[in-house]
């Protein structure tokens, strides 16, 4: 193919960024397409956005029409296509940061720093010609720092690029941290009750050496597997019953296995860490906290499915996990934990980090595999399916980061021990994200089947002085329950047959101040914003919920008007939309509309 | 020689046995047995990409509905295409694509939305059109908060740039066609792809180049495929703007292209001693209904080509 690409010049950092992105191009044309996102990150990192000259360099040097990586590049929220000042601030006006005073943090920003650079502000940071500004913000759905609730993330661009996401946070500390004077690291407040499985490790192994983690039982797993051989293994896994922790609550050993009797080769194993579910923020503790132990889960995911490729898809907004998986991938190969003798044992297995860039579509399996492929995150069609038809066209095992955790119990210690708590349904431990107005919120560990206002309590219970008013349960696009319905157990089993999910963990508490109309509009606009925009349903009935929900927060219509416009739009992207973000957008509002949530003034 | 015979799939299509060809698709499968499915985004000519949804049917045992036109027959599938839920998905698909974009020249999205009784005016009026590069410079993820007494469309300013074809994405409803056909699906000249996210998503070129800047090379396939008149033959834009467009005082000839060895089909459609549109037919075994720039242009705009052409330097 001849490109005609367009003659702007590249600067000489911004080649020089693209080169070190791109640095093996004797590869086929599809992996060299498969550089583009990390291509486009370079470019943002190092100057700050992606310049017309820029990204035909890239388009020159991997060979992509310029249309196609135009539509790439505008996909993504992380990437600026106009300049935008090298310091800037993404500040959470999320659901778990809104009630906690994010509309007065982002007011006090504007104040000191001027008008957002993107949407809900007309104003536009660039429209001041001239004036180049040292910094801007614009708001940013959640950050996978809830616990921590306001939250933001400040990127800084250059030779030597900076990123820091914090919680807690105040204007004084954005503007501190836009001067590059981050707050200090703070390690997120964890817990558990029953057997400590998943969370370990955390706060006791040093996450940044291997040989803390090896002393802390790291290894002991990777090491059973091998003795297992693969079909050992797969055996283990299905034993245990284990079912995804992203979501969808799919059976882990089925799908391991229908990847292993793939003829097709290669086969991979994909991590998917993108992790951007409002209220969710427990992948981003293991990744944190334990990144050796995703390494570990991966590489016997890889041996129990043939897989030599494994990625690991991380979310673009978590600089503290990069770094810290980053340097872990580096120690486990230099320790010969990954490369083609992993542990001395003949196993050919290694994994690449790949950053997403702001687009919570991206932690759809196939938005993924497009994602890390350098086409626009947009879900396909299914079937076929992963294990048949995944990454590059090939079998994959695309699994949620706490979930391959999960594998490391199971395989060192059977599936019986694993089953030893959690109910017979849904046997073990899991993990849930508790935030909103509680006492302790953070990351809580305990067994399968233990009750709402139990895990709750263990958080140290509501807000001194507070009641409950409602809890989101499983996210976004989950549901809201009641005060009532604390002694529902925690199963998977018993949430369904309660009508609701456990989603990805997620626990937010809402006291009787917290402004629900408003809270539910914000959902129905982060679902607008993330719709990928590929089907009708999602596309145009996303905004058509939000519009509706504006209505009534304004007071220009009431619930009883909107209810059948609102049910037929819930109808119609629950059952016609193409993946699941557009057919559960309306769950969480529904449900709150079911409990007569909507009706509340508060 | 070994033969590649496909096996007999049966399915049920509302209660009665249909038999296919393995590989076929539901829309194959419930045209063979006479019961007419809408469709939006699908072409025969093109890889489906299934994004309107307008051709959904229920499926037994299936948690959502699933997509006729992409969705392969497999044995023992209890299809039903006239239930409740299909006829719900169908109207809802059908109204909000009516209440953002400007659906007028479609006939069959007309036909569609009397059987499914669609009333895109439930979403309430519509907001103002949006001035020439607001929706271009959307940032993913972002959007301006309204009241939302006013339904948002896309409505836009036409793109003028060429003498050839305008580009009126007030009548986009994004079905990825025109580019499936710049691209694999026809011309592989990829000067088109779609861009932004979300309701902002559109078809672009490049930091939104002019035609003549892009890659384009003026085949006029995305304007042969286009199912909503957004693109279309300059001449017809501007007879329509003037008032004198009249599908009554047309015809339609078939003739072949004389300007190559190719042969390929033409279809002439001719007003007042003009030509106002040139077409191919998609079941053409030569053309697949896409030509090239003098097949599509050549007739009506030697000169007019001849300088859109950017080597040219006469
Ligand atoms: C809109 C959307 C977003 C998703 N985001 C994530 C995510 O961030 N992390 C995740 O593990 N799974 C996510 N999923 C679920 C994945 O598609 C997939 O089911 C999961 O990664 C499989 O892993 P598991 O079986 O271990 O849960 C998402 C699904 C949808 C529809
Ligand atoms: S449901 Fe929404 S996010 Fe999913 S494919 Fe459709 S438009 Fe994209
Ligand atoms: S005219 Fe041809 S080359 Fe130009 S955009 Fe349309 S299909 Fe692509
Ligand atoms: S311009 Fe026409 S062909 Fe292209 S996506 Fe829009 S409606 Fe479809
Ligand atoms: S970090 Fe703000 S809602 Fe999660
Ligand atoms: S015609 Fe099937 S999805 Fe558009």
């Amino acid at each position: 193919m001849d490109l005609r690409i367009p003659k702007d010049e590249a600067t000489d950092a911004e080649r020089s960024a693209v080169d070190a992105a791109t640095a093996d191009l004797n590869v086929d044309a599809k992996a060299r397409r498969a550089l583009l996102l990390p291509a486009l990150h370079a470019l943002q990192s190092r100057v700050g956005w992606v310049s017309k000259g820029g990204l035909y360099y890239i388009c020159s040097r991997l060979g992509v029409p310029p249309a196609e990586a135009f539509g790439v590049a505008s996909f993504y929220a992380l990437l600026a296509l106009t300049e935008r000042p090298r310091a800037f601030a993404h500040v959470c006006d999320d659901i778990a940061c809104l009630a906690k005073g994010a509309d007065d943090l982002c007011r006090e920003v504007e104040a000191r720093l001027g008008p957002a650079a993107h949407g809900h502000q007309k104003a536009d940071a660039h429209s001041q010609k001239g004036k180049a500004k040292a910094s801007g913000w614009a708001r940013s759905p959640c950050l996978g720092l809830c616990e921590r609730a306001p939250a933001a993330l400040v990127t800084i661009a250059g030779d030597k690029p900076a990123d820091c996401a914090f919680g807690a946070a105040t204007a004084a500390k954005i503007e501190a941290a836009l001067r590059g004077k981050p707050p200090a690291i703070e390690e997120a407040y964890v817990a558990s009750e029953g057997p400590r499985r998943l969370l370990a490790r955390i706060g006791v192994a040093d996450p940044k050496s291997l040989a803390s983690y090896r002393a802390n039982g790291g290894y002991t797993a990777l090491k059973r597997a091998l003795e297992l051989g693969a079909a050992g293994t797969l055996r283990a896994v299905n034993d245990s019953k284990l079912v995804g922790r992203g979501g969808a609550a799919f059976p882990t050993g089925r799908k391991w296995e229908a990847v292993a009797r793939e003829a097709a080769r290669p086969h991979y194993v994909v991590c998917n860490a993108d992790e951007s579910e409002p209220g969710t923020f427990k992948d981003r503790v293991l990744l944190e906290g334990d990144p050796f132990a995703v390494i570990e889960s991966m590489t016997i995911a890889g041996l129990a499915t043939g897989s030599e490729h494994g990625y690991l898809y991380l979310r673009g907004e978590y600089p503290l996990a990069q770094a810290r998986l980053e340097n872990a991938i580096q120690l486990a190969r230099s320790h010969g934990m990954l490369g083609d003798n992993v542990m001395g044992k003949g196993l050919k297995f290694d994994i690449e980090l790949r950053r997403g860039a702001g687009a919570y579509i991206c932690g759809e399996e196939t938005a993924l595999f497009n994602s890390i492929e350098g086409l626009r995150g947009e879900p396909r069609n299914k079937p076929p399916y992963p294990a048949q038809f995944g990454l590059f066209g090939k079998p994959t095992a695309v699994n949620n980061v706490e979930t391959l955790v999960a594998v490391l119990d199971i395989v060192r210690d059977g599936a019986a021990q694993y089953a030893s708590v959690g109910t017979s349904d849904s046997p073990g431990t899991k993990l849930f994200c508790v935030s909103g107005s509680i006492v302790r919120p953070g990351v809580y560990e305990v067994p399968f089947g233990t009750e709402l206002g139990a895990l709750i309590k263990l958080a140290g219970g509501i807000t001194p002085g507070r009641k409950i008013q409602t809890i989101l349960l499983g996210g976004a696009a989950g549901s809201f329950v009641t005060p009532e319905q604390l002694d529902l157990p925690l199963s998977f089993e018993a949430t369904r047959k309660a009508g609701a999910t456990l989603g990805s963990g997620v626990v937010l508490v809402f006291d009787e101040t917290a402004p629900i109309q408003e809270i539910l509009r914000r959902i129905a606009a982060f679902f607008r914003d993330e719709s990928c925009g590929q089907c009708v349903p999602c596309r145009v009935g996303t905004v058509r919920q939000e519009e509706l929900l504006s209505r009534i927060c304004g007071g220009k219509s009431t619930l009883r008007i909107e209810l059948p416009l609102l049910k037929d739009l819930g109808a119609a992207m629950r059952d016609a939309s193409i993946c699941g973000l557009g057919q559960t957008a309306s769950t969480a509002i529904e449900s709150a509309v079911a409990l007569g949530l909507m009706e509340r003034k508060t | 020689m070994k033969h590649d015979v496909k096996r007999d799939v049966t399915v049920t299509i509302d209660g009665k046995p249909v038999t296919v060809k393995e590989g076929a698709t539901l829309l194959d499968a419930c045209k063979s047995h006479g019961v007419d499915t809408p469709t939006l985004c699908w072409a025969e000519n093109l890889t489906p990409v299934n994004a309107c949804r307008v051709c959904v049917v229920e499926l037994e045992g299936a948690r959502v509905l699933a997509p006729a036109c992409s969705r392969k027959a497999e044995a023992g599938m209890v299809v039903k295409t006239d239930s409740p839920r299909v006829r719900l998905s169908r109207k809802l698909v059908l109204e909000l694509l009516g209440s953002s974009v400007d659906m007028s020249l479609s006939s069959a999205f007309a036909d569609y939305s009397k059987r499914y009784a669609a009333e895109p005016a439930r979403f309430g009026k519509k907001l103002a059109p949006s001035a020439a590069g607001v929706r271009e410079s959307a940032h993913p993820g972002h959007h301006t908060v309204l009241d939302g007494t006013r339904a948002e469309t896309v409505a836009q300013p036409t793109k003028v740039d060429n003498e050839l074809f305008v580009r009126d994405y007030d009548k986009c409803m994004l079905c990825y066609k025109c580019v499936e056909a710049c691209g694999t699906d026809a011309q592989n000249t990829f000067a088109i792809a779609v861009a932004g996210r979300g309701f902002d998503a559109r078809i672009a070129t490049e930091h939104e180049a002019t035609l003549p800047d892009s890659a384009c090379v003026f085949c006029g396939n995305c304007v042969g495929v286009c199912p909503t008149g957004a693109l279309m033959f300059k001449v017809e834009h501007d007879l329509r703007k003037s008032g004198e467009w009249d599908e009554k005082k047309q015809t339609e000839t078939d003739t072949i292209c004389p300007y190559c060895g190719v042969g390929c089909v033409l279809t002439l459609r001719v007003q007042d001693n003009a030509i106002v549109r040139v077409t191919s037919p998609s079941d053409s075994t030569v053309t697949g209904g896409h030509l090239c720039v003098k097949g599509r242009f050549g007739f009506t705009f030697v000169e007019e080509n001849r300088r859109a052409d950017r080597g040219g330097s006469d």
